[in-house]
């Protein structure tokens, strides 16, 4: 039987290792591609401060640019904890306004709905700062999570792009864990995590469930190879189950290349195999 | 008797043996100055690990005429020298390898038996299995060398033993996995309690090198271990960092661990041949 024990899974972390082997992985990855610098979207949220403390501890603050890029919808609480992130950092720091590239537009269909909205916002910051990223000589750092690829909760090209993620084998709840030991400024720790595309607008209540009871069942589903049946066996309802289920299998294009037809012998993405970091 | 191991704990260029083996002469230079009589390299040391369609471009075969061994045969002059590389038979199929050099001379050849084709891994894909697991002897006594995925089963090491290798050299490049609350990795946990068990079930000791350093989002862990016939740490490299551990083995434990404890004595090879013959169908 695959019994799932009431107090299971725990998504409990060493956080001083899962900080030594994501700054080395910052380090040792940038320095492969010939890089010591690094740029950051800093949203003033938990993910991206997190992203940005460990590439400050890997690359040196100094070497780290982070940006603010705010919508004229964008609350002023994110950048006032984005700031907090710079101030206690000691990162080089932008603040590049989107409002007019994104309204450009946006303006141009009236009733354009926010999603459509919100996806020009997150590619609009990638042009930022991928731009940012060719003047400063520093490679984008990623900072989406375990939680949110596997589910799906981004925008393809937008805030997926990246030239690396060191936080994106993480749960949710566990780059609270690490958030806590990086000492990340109390106020982002305990805000509720948010898109900010528009006032009020929170993940969880847009998806319909808490980081906290999604992580557990990601984990038994991904981490520990459990069935939808024990999953529901254990006490989690079964449409939740379901739901998440279908967000993970139709969000499989975000997590992978565009497919290639193949014609030839020899096909990018088939059986012309390398790691990025051939021959470094 | 007592020896002196040198555990190279190093990072690799991945697919540029002329690199990597600049690094390995730095450190046989290293290790030989610091009256070191064998030094261990990494699985793969001199091509890095996850080589994919690089296989073909780095292969090599362990001889004199080769431009990278015919540096290292040379340098096995004044020291035991066990490295990691791809061998491409005569027939070209290519083999995850490690050489143990001596005296300018290649005195055996391992080629990987077990390769790891699941999860993160998929070396099936791009290797040839090995086919043999033999001791053989070197001027410390009979010595076995195996290749990570190797020693995750039991059986290697046991026909080692059997064989008469009294010394153990395990090599890695493994990546590391499994976060908990624990300060080390679960395959890191894994990978020590299971060295710590050969040595302790063989009343042998075994010598174990990871690499470190990243390929693309693979960490390699390091922390590199020998423990004595005891069970007994002797040695352990830092995690993460690249490193020269060196560590005395004094040889007479063997002795004195198997005056005490005689599982060696006790073995039922012939029992064990029987039973296995049976298993595999081949006796009733």
């Amino acid at each position: 039987m695959n019994q799932i024990a009431r107090n299971q899974p725990d998504l409990s972390i060493d956080p001083s290792l899962a900080r030594r082997i994501l700054t080395g992985f910052i380090k040792s990855e940038l320095n492969r591609m010939g890089f010591s610098k690094a740029v950051i979207g800093l949203s003033g949220g938990l993910d991206s401060a997190v992203s940005c403390f460990l590439a400050a501890e890997a690359l040196g603050a100094e070497n780290v640019l982070a940006v603010r890029m705010p919508y004229k919808t964008s609350s002023q609480d994110s950048l006032d904890h984005a700031q907090l992130v710079i101030d206690q950092l000691g990162v080089q720091s932008l603040t590049i306004p989107i409002s007019g590239m994104a309204d450009a537009l946006i303006e141009q269909f009236p009733d354009m709905n926010s999603m459509r909205k919100g996806n020009i916002m997150a590619r609009t910051r990638m042009i930022v700062l991928y731009d940012q990223s060719a003047t400063f000589q520093g490679l984008v750092i990623g900072t989406s999570n375990k939680t949110e690829i596997l589910l799906g909760y981004s925008t393809i090209y937008g805030d997926s792009a990246c030239a690396i993620n060191p936080i994106g084998d993480l749960y949710k709840t566990q780059i609270r864990q690490l958030a806590k030991a990086l000492l990340v400024p109390i106020a982002i720790q305990e805000k509720a995590p948010s898109a900010d595309l528009w006032a009020g607008q929170t993940d969880e209540g847009e998806l319909g469930f808490t980081y906290a009871e999604v992580d557990r069942l990601l984990y038994l589903l991904v981490d520990e190879r459990y069935s939808a049946e024990d999953c529901v066996e254990a006490g989690f309802p079964r449409q939740f189950v379901d739901q998440v289920l279908e967000k993970i299998r139709r969000s499989q294009f975000k997590r992978v290349m565009p497919p290639i037809a193949k014609v030839s012998n020899r096909t990018v993405g088939y059986d012309f195999l390398y790691l990025r970091d051939w021959g470094t | 008797m007592k020896i002196t191991l040198a555990i190279s704990q190093i990072n690799t260029r991945l697919g540029d043996p002329q690199v990597n083996l600049e690094k390995h002469l730095e450190y046989i230079k290293k290790a030989r100055n610091s009256g070191a009589d064998l030094i261990q390299f990494p699985e793969l040391s001199l091509t890095g690990y996850v080589l994919q369609d690089l296989v073909p471009g780095v292969a090599m075969r362990p001889n004199a005429s080769d431009p990278i061994f015919k540096h290292l045969l040379n340098a096995s002059q004044e020291i035991d020298i066990v490295a990691g590389f791809v061998d491409e038979d005569q027939r070209s199929r290519f083999y995850i390898s490690s050489a143990y050099l001596s005296r300018g001379e290649v005195v055996h050849v391992h080629h990987k038996v077990y390769l790891p084709t699941y999860g993160l891994f998929d070396e099936g894909r791009f290797f040839a299995w090995g086919d043999s697991i033999r001791a053989f002897p070197t001027r410390f006594g009979r010595v076995g060398m195996l290749i990570c995925e190797d020693f995750w089963h039991a059986s290697p090491p046991y026909l080692l033993w059997l064989d008469g290798a009294d010394l153990l050299l395990f090599s890695s490049a493994s990546p590391g996995r499994g976060l908990t609350t624990s300060p080390q990795l679960a395959s890191a946990r894994w990978v020590e309690h299971i060295n710590q068990a050969y040595a302790s079930l063989f009343t042998t000791f075994v010598s174990h090198v990871n690499r470190v350093g990243f390929e693309d989002g693979l960490h390699f862990w390091g922390g590199s271990t020998v423990f004595d016939p005891d069970g007994v740490l002797l040695a352990q490299a830092a995690y993460e960092e690249e490193t020269l551990l060196l560590a005395e083995l004094d040889l007479g434990q063997i002795h004195r661990t198997r005056a005490r404890l005689p599982l060696l004595r006790d073995e039922r090879t012939v029992l064990v041949s029987r039973e296995l013959n049976r298993i595999a169908g081949k006796e009733e």
